[in-house]
């Protein structure tokens, strides 16, 4: 398959950017649930839900959005996944349920036994939300098995498989890495220091599921190298890859924990970006009737519609990035709890 | 019960809990605009002290409707695929606008409202604060656009290609503006103003009660006692006129609305009353003969469409739609009667001294919530049987993966949930409003109360 740039392509660009931009914003925010737990006294489990606290709910509006425009662009392939990942993603909407509560309850009240389970409920949804669309992506790249009527024929326990279940592993590694990195930016004192014991342990788990995951796929899912074949010059992509998530132990061992955390944020884009390069030109892989498989052309709403979304997403997206920067950049330095604080 | 009543069955269910939070931020952001805008005009502290309040418990309310939200943009992929597919190309792009348009610039400006007290000026903070309550009305317009669109279908076309079906844009514009968009749009956001003020209302009228934090009550009540009389009042004519489109866009709902049978007769309007639907007849009831004949068409004796004209698998249930829609009606009309009286004796100096009248006014924040609630229960279960009106059956629209089991499972979880949820919303609310607004030096110390 060749690569054309029409407006077909324009929106699985899109679509993956919003993912992308859910994947490096809500990716860090669910790194630091994951971690959660680990930080022992109350005062600094306070501060790790207080370095997300005003942004985990803009983050969150990635996934909303880019569902929406999945909707909007792809609704084949809205209906099928999201239909057909029934219990998963209902697990998903538990988990991201619990997760928005237990950072509003968490501090409301000085409880232990409250404040322990609302604890606890962050960071096990927090693993679960992770673990959940790693798993989603897992199947999606494996191959699900699509009718005609591009329904998907199998059942939850298929989804089970230990391709999409690793890709589920390191989905969660490389949000805990990239939250453990963004704590860093975030605290400062022994919370800092005991992050900074994390980190490199966050790396080192997330280097051998990355890995792992690597070499699963080119064994045993070829055709995410199709596209490779044609476009030789694309192997850019997992050098830069590599480069990327390389660099992070480097920038960690200088100390030098933005330029960390800007190698992380593109580490987690270089692997977004070989997932579309590998799925393009299909949304769902179809397995074993590849015929079926759903494709930006076959999925795809009428071209006045994917016309009116540009249009929508050309006005709305610089406004977005306008004011996401801008609250990025009014709350950035390290955290203090007052009596505005989660 | 088989998959498609259970899946209606969840859809109600999280659609009606996740509907109590987003009126009360679309309406409580209206009265937080007021607040900080008179904070920063009269620069008396305490306005400040009422905005600091009542921002704490709206990002309360605003968690909530987040954590539930999310919910229902799923479940048009989980449980309604074949829907989903076949008005993806309408019905997807006001979703993504939502999302695009109103969520974002939501939720980046909460984090000022909430959390920028310290980092920003007042000016920008409540440059914020106005930021997030168009937000709030921005998002629901788009929703109330993809949501009318279902009820009165325009500007698309039906395309059929290798089996499939489905309706795609003509004029998009004609889809955001269609016939009912507009007079929905305003009598829910009247609604949701509703459903804010008499919040702010009833915790006020318990504070004067109890005879604590009087000067703050005082002065919450009166700005919210404004909105609630402004917003009950338009009500009227908002839902006037609303009905007045279902009359000629939906008749089948309208004639479910007054259990109008009887085909090209004037219609009336019924007080109350229990309607048979076997015998056609409404038991118990007072009915005022060609009123709605009269309110719909200017003229009492104006044959209206009855519910014989429709095949009997076109009519909606009956006696829910009739019911539902007449308590919205009736306590409609009780808000009015209360706005105003308050605002009577509020305006003659005795309202703060009329014990029996505060107490109406405490319960008085569950009269919104029934008013939405049964409105949007009039309005969907009266475009029965369709999901979209007159060209896709509810009962063709489910998902036909997704078994009842699965569906089962969902639904109780849902269950336990939101009741869980909706324990501890009511628990923290209350311990908000006992905890009362702080006091300014606690709030400059910068310690947490």
């Amino acid at each position: 398959m060749n690569f054309t740039f029409d407006l077909n392509t324009i929106w699985f660009l899109l679509v993956g950017v919003l993912l992308t931009g859910y994947a490096i914003l809500d990716g860090f925010d669910l790194g630091v649930g994951a971690l959660h737990l680990f930080a022992k006294k109350d005062l600094d489990r306070r501060t790790m839900i207080n370095t997300i606290g005003p942004v985990w709910d803009g983050n969150e509006v990635w996934l909303v959005t880019g569902g929406g425009a999945l909707f909007a662009a792809f609704p084949e392939v809205y209906a099928t996944a999201f239909s057909g990942f029934y219990l998963a993603l209902m697990l998903l909407l538990l988990g991201l349920i619990f997760r928005a509560v237990a950072i509003e309850f968490r501090s409301k009240r000085e409880s232990r036994r409250w404040r322990q389970s609302w604890d606890v409920s962050f960071s096990v949804s927090s693993i679960l939300s992770s673990l959940l669309i790693g798993v989603a992506l897992g199947n999606i790249v494996w191959g699900m098995e699509l009718g005609a009527d591009f329904e998907y024929a199998g059942s939850f326990l298929a989804l089970l498989k230990p391709y999409p279940l690793l890709v589920g592993l390191t989905t969660v590694a490389l949000f805990t890495m990239h939250g453990a990195i963004y704590v860093l930016l975030k605290t400062e004192g022994e919370l800092q220091a005991q992050v900074r014991g994390w980190v490199n342990r966050t790396i080192v788990v997330f280097v051998v599921c990355y890995t792992l995951t690597t070499i699963a796929t080119l064994i045993f899912v070829p055709h995410m190298l199709d596209l490779f074949h044609v476009y030789p010059v694309l192997l850019i992509l997992p050098l830069l890859n590599v480069l990327a998530v390389a660099n992070i132990p480097r920038e960690i061992h200088h100390r030098r924990d933005f330029r960390a955390f800007l190698s992380s944020s593109a580490s987690v884009a270089a692997l977004l970006a070989l997932f579309g390069v590998g799925m393009y030109p299909d949304l769902i892989y179809s397995n074993p009737i590849v015929a079926n498989s759903l494709t930006i052309y076959n999925a795809a709403s009428s071209p006045k519609t994917l016309t009116i979304m540009l249009i929508i997403a050309g006005i709305g997206m610089p406004l977005v990035l306008g004011y996401t920067s801008l609250i990025y950049w009014i709350f950035r330095g390290k955290v203090k709890i007052d009596s505005n604080s989660y | 019960m088989d998959a498609l009543m259970l899946a209606r069955a969840q859809f109600a269910l999280t659609i009606a809990f996740h509907y109590i939070f987003p009126p009360l931020s679309i309406g409580l952001g209206v009265i937080l605009v007021i607040m900080e805008g008179r904070y920063l005009q009269t620069k008396n502290e305490l306005y400040h002290r009422m905005t600091r309040f009542w921002v704490k418990v709206f990002g309360l309310i605003f968690a909530l409707g987040v954590a539930t939200g999310i919910v229902m943009e799923f479940q048009f992929g989980t449980n309604w695929s074949t829907y989903s597919r076949y008005v993806g190309d309408v019905f997807g792009s006001a979703l993504a606008a939502e999302g695009v348009f109103a969520f974002f610039l939501e939720s980046c400006f909460l984090a000022l409202l909430l959390f920028g007290w310290n980092k920003v000026g007042p000016k920008m903070h409540f440059f914020s604060t106005i930021m997030v309550a168009f937000g709030a009305h921005f998002s629901a317009v788009w929703i109330i656009v993809a949501n009318s669109w279902q009820q009165t279908p325009v500007g698309h076309h039906i395309v059929a290609e290798g089996g499939r079906v489905r309706a795609e844009v003509v004029d998009f514009w004609q889809v955001v503006f269609n016939p009912s968009t507009l007079d929905r749009l305003s009598h829910a956001l009247m609604g949701a103003w509703q459903a804010g003020a008499f919040l702010v209302i009833s915790v006020s009228a318990f504070y004067l009660l109890r005879k604590k934090h009087q000067e703050f009550a005082k002065a919450s009540m009166k700005i919210a006692l404004v909105v609630a009389a402004f917003a009950s009042i338009m009500q009227l004519w908002t839902g006037h006129s609303s009905a007045a489109t279902v009359a000629e866009t939906q008749p089948a709902k309208l004639a479910a609305f007054e259990a109008h049978f009887e085909n090209d007769e004037p219609a009336a309007l019924w007080l109350f009353g229990w309607v048979n639907e076997a015998e056609q007849e409404v038991n118990f009831g007072i009915a005022i003969p060609g009123l709605t004949s009269l309110l719909t068409h200017g003229d009492s004796k104006a044959p209206l469409t009855g519910l014989n004209a429709f095949p009997e698998d076109e009519r909606p249930p009956v006696n829910i739609v009739f019911q539902a829609y007449h308590l919205m009606v009736a306590v409609g009309f009780g808000l009015i009667l209360l706005a105003f009286g308050g605002l009577v004796l509020c305006w003659r100096g005795i309202l703060f001294q009329a014990r029996w009248l505060l107490w109406v006014l405490v319960f008085s924040v569950v009269g919104p919530q029934i008013a939405n609630q049964f409105g949007w229960l009039a309005a969907e279960v009266g475009r029965q049987p369709w999901i979209v009106y007159g060209l896709l059956k509810t009962s063709e629209a489910y998902s036909p993966t997704v078994t009842s089991g699965e569906i089962m499972a969902s639904l109780a979880m849902f269950t336990v949930i939101y009741l869980l949820l909706f324990a501890l919303f009511i628990y923290l609310l209350n311990e908000k409003i006992q905890h009362g607004p702080v006091d300014e030096a606690i709030i400059d110390k910068g310690v947490r109360p």
